[in-house]
């Protein structure tokens, strides 16, 4: 039931605003300067709280259930070192552009600048990192505050914003507004339709080509199912090959027919040449990331591009756009897919040479690996937990590193919002706490954090919070007790030398998981790997299964760092020297 | 050269940049707000942009809007990601490249003042000096006694840079700049 305009207090207004904000889940952790809220959440059933453990947890569980749900995750922390941890999972959101409302209690305001007890510039230090920030010193704009920070989250380009609210404005007494179906906020008015005249010309550039590529990306998400629906109708309508950034897969299925798998750094060879040798690039909700292009000055050479996205600034930010569209992806498409309808006859016969090329591509086979009876290769595993978990209503999550790259290119998404990842910032510790969220949010799925061995022991913390909840929630561990990811660019940069890359001390992860009260499960021998993966999808608790792989198993194709598309290093080339010289001296001082 | 001694970075500079850096001047109009000017400084550094001038005061009291003006040097896509990333800040109502609309308009420039303080310290020669020179420059006396002048200055930034090198060798003590002000020529507003 909405709320009326009526006096209450700063904590009671709080807990209002989030139901009149529709949030029925946050997640967070208790402290001295959020009392008075945890109070008021103790006298109400509405609205379920989850307990962490650490509120970097907090982040990456309201950033997992933001991601699958389309919502808004909601966080509620206490300040100083409540409000520091959670800054990881808050540029994360910002970088990956995902709705998060981050609420923090602050200490009285008549002691801020004081250096009080667990003090500090909470808005001052989430500036950088959240698209807006607040400090609420007056009970009565208390109410306001929060519908706007919902509002800027959620609209737009979505991105994590903080609420800071000192102790005694949460005790104080106020006046609730409840949230005005009239927009008060003159300055932040996102633009969502596009400029028809624009749509028009990029559709007759796209009528024209004869090697285009769809390149689409998270943005294609973050509007809505609707344009994931869109995108699909486009590319059947056009007959045109698509790829996709790492934020991007599922939005276009990867049974789908035009489908050239994921692009960038460790993308196929086909998407990747597709890109280089395309002469109309189009750009649906992407930001031509370094990990996507390369180098810069050899990027798709003779190409016109046609850019899709909410936000102006991404476009010609690191590469020159012949069409900036600025709008919402899925108003533009629905622009583009009715005049396509309406004026356009795809003529196939004009991509008939584009798709033999792309086919010769294809069959370089660039993901091959070799096969391995003895020892279980991580690809291998990947594509087994792909097979067996298919057909479910399945949901994955990943950390950061080789088994992320494997996962997303092994585990074919069909549908959006099934991949949650950290992108941008690249969080090791994002997937575990990402997966809880997911399964909080979908209670009957199946969610499974695609791990490897260092990054799960980032936030392994959380398998207490999951037992609690009784989340059941998989966590499938790449083992090979290497930072794989790390070692691969020491091979690549740095002669083999692998300092600091090697987990001399590893927990056994069978008798962590028994420690915290879920199951653990162990498998290393390739045989039997899917009756281990059958038994912990059929165990209804949350499971760390340590799956042994082989150990010094690189991640291919590449471009190396300061190479183009069409310098990529491919698995059967990949040997030893081929890895030792790849990268240039230039090479090296990038990241 | 070494390559390795070339300058390193994020992948963004491996594209030799070929464009010239050109000054602008960027108007900017802002809910005053508290941090506001935070945000917009902060983008600055946190994004590597140059901050030559940047004036801001309230403009409009009932309106609790602000106008910050901001010279910058860049090149002509930074300049475009400036503006873009200024916009995005929630605060922000609108962000005018003053120099930009300047030559829409047939400008040569926008228009631009600065006011000055500077205080001189002398005896004899050097005191009648600087005030003769004052007045040639249109600088008027706001505080003075035997020993020292404060003149206040107002005028462009090459006037008020050749004032001030002209007075150091006559006692120069003490220099307060207000950064520029800036709009365009003609009826219509930013």
């Amino acid at each position: 039931m909405a709320g009326k305009q009526m006096e209450m207090t700063g904590a009671e207004i709080v807990l209002q605003a989030l139901k009149d904000n529709g949030v029925e889940h946050i997640f967070g952790y208790p402290g001295g300067a959020v009392l008075p809220i945890y109070d008021e959440l103790h006298q109400q059933d509405a609205i379920e709280h989850i307990l962490v453990r650490h509120e970097q947890g907090a982040g990456h569980m309201a950033e997992g259930y933001a991601r699958s749900t389309g919502k808004p995750g909601v966080v509620l922390v206490t300040s100083g070192p409540g409000a520091t941890n959670v800054v990881t999972a808050l540029q994360d959101a910002l970088m990956d552009s995902i709705p998060l409302v981050c609420i923090t209690g602050q200490v009285p305001t008549s002691l801020i600048g004081s250096d009080a007890f667990q003090e500090c510039d909470t808005v001052g230090i989430t500036r950088p990192c959240t698209k807006h920030n607040w400090l609420v010193k007056d009970v009565n704009e208390l109410s306001r505050v929060i519908h706007e920070a919902f509002r800027i989250a959620t609209t737009g380009r979505p991105g994590p914003v903080v609420v800071d609210i000192p102790k005694d404005v949460q005790f104080a007494t106020g006046t609730y507004m409840p949230p005005s179906p009239v927009i008060e906020q003159k300055s932040y008015q996102p633009k969502l339709s596009g400029d028809l005249e624009k749509i028009r010309a990029a559709i007759d550039l796209m009528a024209s080509a004869k090697c285009p590529v769809i390149y689409s990306g998270g943005g294609v998400i973050n509007s809505g199912r609707e344009a994931s629906q869109l995108l699909r109708e486009l590319v059947e309508l056009t007959g045109f090959p698509i790829t996709s950034t790492l934020m991007g897969l599922g939005a276009y299925p990867a049974s789908g027919k035009n489908w050239l798998g994921m692009l960038g750094m460790h993308g196929t060879y086909e998407a990747n040449m597709a890109m280089h040798d395309c002469d109309v690039m189009i750009c649906i909700g992407a930001r031509f990331d370094d990990r996507i292009t390369g180098r810069l000055n050899a990027f798709s050479p003779n190409s016109k591009r046609i850019h899709i996205d909410i936000d102006p600034s991404s476009i010609n930010k690191n590469v020159h756009t012949d069409i900036g569209i600025l709008g919402d992806v899925g108003h533009v498409l629905e622009d583009m897919v009715r005049l396509w309808r309406a004026s356009k006859k795809t003529d196939r016969s004009q991509l008939a040479d584009w798709w033999t090329q792309i086919a010769k591509w294809k069959a370089r086979n660039s993901l091959a690996y070799p096969e391995n009876k003895d020892v279980i290769m991580p690809q291998y595993a990947i594509q087994r937990l792909y097979e067996l978990t298919k057909d479910r209503d399945t949901f994955i999550t990943t950390e950061v590193g080789q088994h992320q790259m494997w996962a997303a290119q092994f585990y074919g998404f069909e549908e959006p919002n099934r991949w949650m990842t950290s992108g941008g910032l690249g969080t090791m510790g994002y997937g575990f706490p990402a997966a809880i969220g997911v399964q909080v949010a979908h209670r009957d799925s199946l969610v499974i954090d695609i791990a490897g061995d260092a990054s799960i022991q980032m936030c392994i913390q959380e398998m207490s919070c999951a037992v609690q909840y009784e989340l059941p929630v998989k966590i499938f561990i790449l083992n090979n007790q290497y930072m794989g990811m790390v070692r691969q660019w020491q091979q690549l940069l740095h002669g083999n030398r692998l300092s600091h890359s090697y987990t001399e001390s590893m927990p056994d992860f069978v008798v962590l998981a028994e420690a915290y009260g879920g199951v653990g499960i162990r498998c290393d021998k390739p045989g039997d790997l899917d009756e281990a993966i059958t038994r912990m999808i059929d165990t209804p608790r949350p499971v760390i299964f340590d799956c042994r792989v082989a150990a010094l198993a690189n991640c291919f194709p590449m471009i190396p760092s300061g190479k183009a598309h069409n310098e990529m290093l491919l698995p059967d080339e990949a040997t030893d020297e081929a890895v030792a010289n790849a990268i240039d001296a230039k090479g090296k001082a990038l990241v | 050269m070494n390559a390795q001694h070339q300058p390193t970075g994020s992948a963004y500079f491996i594209a030799a940049e070929t464009a010239r850096p050109e000054s602008h001047t960027l108007s900017v109009l802002v809910d005053n707000e508290p941090g506001v000017l935070a945000r917009v400084i902060g983008l600055f550094s946190g994004r590597g942009y140059n901050i030559e001038s940047l004036t801001v005061s309230e403009t409009e009291h009932e309106a609790h809007l602000s106008r910050i003006t901001i010279v910058t040097t860049a090149t002509p896509n930074v300049l475009e990601q400036i503006k873009s990333q200024l916009e995005r800040i929630v605060p922000v109502h609108r962000v005018v490249d003053l120099t930009v609309r300047s030559a829409e308009l047939g400008h040569e420039k926008p228009l631009e003042r600065e006011l000055a303080l500077i205080k001189v310290s002398g005896a004899g020669d050097d005191r009648v000096e600087a005030l003769r020179l004052a007045d040639a420059f249109r600088a008027q006396v706001i505080d003075a006694n035997t020993e020292h002048f404060i003149f206040e200055i107002t005028g462009r930034v090459s006037k008020i840079e050749q004032f001030i090198s002209i007075m150091r060798p006559l006692g120069l003590v003490e220099i307060c700049r207000t950064g520029i002000a800036a709009m365009n020529r003609g009826s219509q507003g930013m």
